[in-house]
């Protein structure tokens, strides 16, 4: 395959970028997208050229450090998966494939096509945890009784990886799925209960001061999430918030 | 609870309390105006209850203006903070892959709505105000008009081929608000477990069904002007 590929290149966070071409002669459609940039790479360094500086880690879609913003859609073309787990078939020879960071005040492009993600961690921090005592007499999970649909729903929130992607297709640059996955998490189970209030007011409270935007129920973040997190979270945070304040 | 109403989930609540609130409102409002189709006298006797009743004039008229323009207001304090979140738009964003262009428009279709809610205003509601708190006149009769004034005064109003566009046009914005708005308000309530299905059908219907209701009157009243 021949492709063309728009690349955002920015030294740094104080500088400035912009979109660069670069030609791939001999892309094989079974690598995968990141094997391709790999292949880029590969190239701009025997030419003496600075690489393009991508996230990347299991490569298998469960880490969610592989965050690019391909031909305008969070993760690439195809849905429910990660950009590791995209492959040069989904595409045609021939083709211009644009390639960005995700786009967020609360994510700073660090370098091309890495941004800070921490905004998130802080969010977590601020609640996204529940306080057990973990000193060695800690209880059996499954001596406390949950209905399969609360447990199922439970771990559906927490396959969230928090890759961000939300956030990128979002035309709000809105956490909410995010922050709406973390919080039902442990709103649907009994641990949580304790600290549910506090939780979701810190959380959100901090995702508000990391300068996302506001969710105005769009689904698109529900459509590029790569572990396909409901909107029903989203509902569900804004349920917990209204209780917590009554 | 005031730090609720300023977190940004409390404002999109906010917006849902005053969108049900419209949205009822608008019920209510082409519930009369469509009296005018079927019984102009109906439609005058309900009109002049509406435009003396203390309670109405008094109570939920301030509180209805207050709303409409709590919406606008809020509406244009969040799309300039969500703009603000992203300061460095995408070379290629591919939206329509994964949301409605009602989603992604809703100030567009917002602005919309309130230049035909001027237009409204100009053509109804500021002579209405004129007319019972400037003049003083409560009668709710008019010099040549048999009865109340009201009837005369709609059909009146749909004799220009122009405005009738404009209401029309209006309408159609409206559809493209109502079709995002109505189930967004419930999602913004946390009000979908379990249910969102069944309201989006209802928000499909009462989003098509209410403005081409609107548009039927507006043409009806227009149409029987010019084929006489």
């Amino acid at each position: 395959m021949k492709l063309t590929l728009k690349i955002w290149r920015q030294k740094s966070a104080e500088s400035k970028g912009k979109i660069v071409d670069y030609k791939l002669d001999d892309v094989s459609p079974d690598m995968s997208f990141l094997e391709m940039l790999d292949v880029l790479n590969q190239d701009l360094i025997n030419k003496n050229e600075e690489p393009v500086a991508f996230d990347h880690d299991c490569r298998e879609g469960i880490c969610g450090m592989c965050s690019m913003f391909i031909n305008g859609r969070s993760h690439g073309p195809d849905r429910a998966i990660t950009v590791c787990q995209l492959h040069m078939r989904s595409f045609s020879d021939g083709d211009t494939i644009y390639i960005e960071p995700w786009r967020a005040k609360a994510f700073p492009v660090i370098k091309d096509l890495i941004v800070d993600r921490s905004a998130f961690d802080r969010i977590q921090q601020a609640g996204g945890f529940i306080s057990v005592n973990t000193s060695g007499n800690t209880q059996d999970a499954n001596a406390i009784p949950i209905s399969k649909h609360a447990a199922d729903e439970a771990m559906d929130a927490a396959t969230c990886i928090g890759c961000g992607a939300c956030v990128a297709s979002c035309k709000n640059s809105s956490a909410m799925l995010f922050v709406g996955a973390k919080v039902s998490q442990y709103a649907l189970l009994p641990q949580g209960q304790v600290e549910a209030a506090d939780r979701v007011k810190n959380m959100v409270a901090q995702m508000d001061l990391e300068g996302f935007g506001n969710c105005t129920n769009t689904g698109a973040c529900e459509v590029e999430c790569p572990k396909g997190i409901s909107l029903e979270n989203i509902a569900r945070m804004n349920r917990e918030l209204i209780k917590a304040n009554l | 609870m005031s730090g609720f109403f300023k977190s940004s989930i409390g404002r999109k609540i906010a917006m849902a309390l005053s969108a049900f609130f419209l949205m009822f409102f608008l019920l209510q409002h082409f519930a009369i105006n469509i009296l005018s189709v079927f019984s102009p006298d109906l439609f005058n006797e309900v009109s002049h209850f509406m435009g003396t009743n203390p309670l109405v004039q008094f109570a939920l008229q301030p509180v209805l203006i207050f709303g409409v323009v709590f919406h606008f207001v809020m509406g244009f304090v969040l799309e300039i903070k969500n703009r603000n979140a992203r300061q460095i738009s995408y070379a290629k964003n591919n939206g329509s892959a994964n949301s409605t262009w009602m989603s992604r428009n809703m100030i567009w279709s917002g602005v919309a709505i309130l230049a035909f809610i001027i237009l409204h205003f100009i053509d109804f509601w500021f002579p209405e105000i004129n007319t019972k708190f400037i003049k003083g006149d409560w009668s709710g009769l008019h010099e040549g008009v048999e009865g109340y004034r009201y009837f005369e005064e709609l059909q009146h109003k749909f004799h220009s081929h122009i405005r009738t566009i404009a209401y029309v046009i209006a309408f159609v914005f409206l559809m493209l608000h109502l079709l995002h708005g109505f189930t967004s308000a419930f999602q913004s309530m946390g009000a979908t477990a379990g249910r969102k299905k069944t309201l989006q059908n209802i928000g499909k219907a009462y989003s098509i069904i209410i403005p081409l209701g609107f548009i039927f009157i507006a043409l009806y009243h227009h149409l029987k002007y010019v084929l006489g």
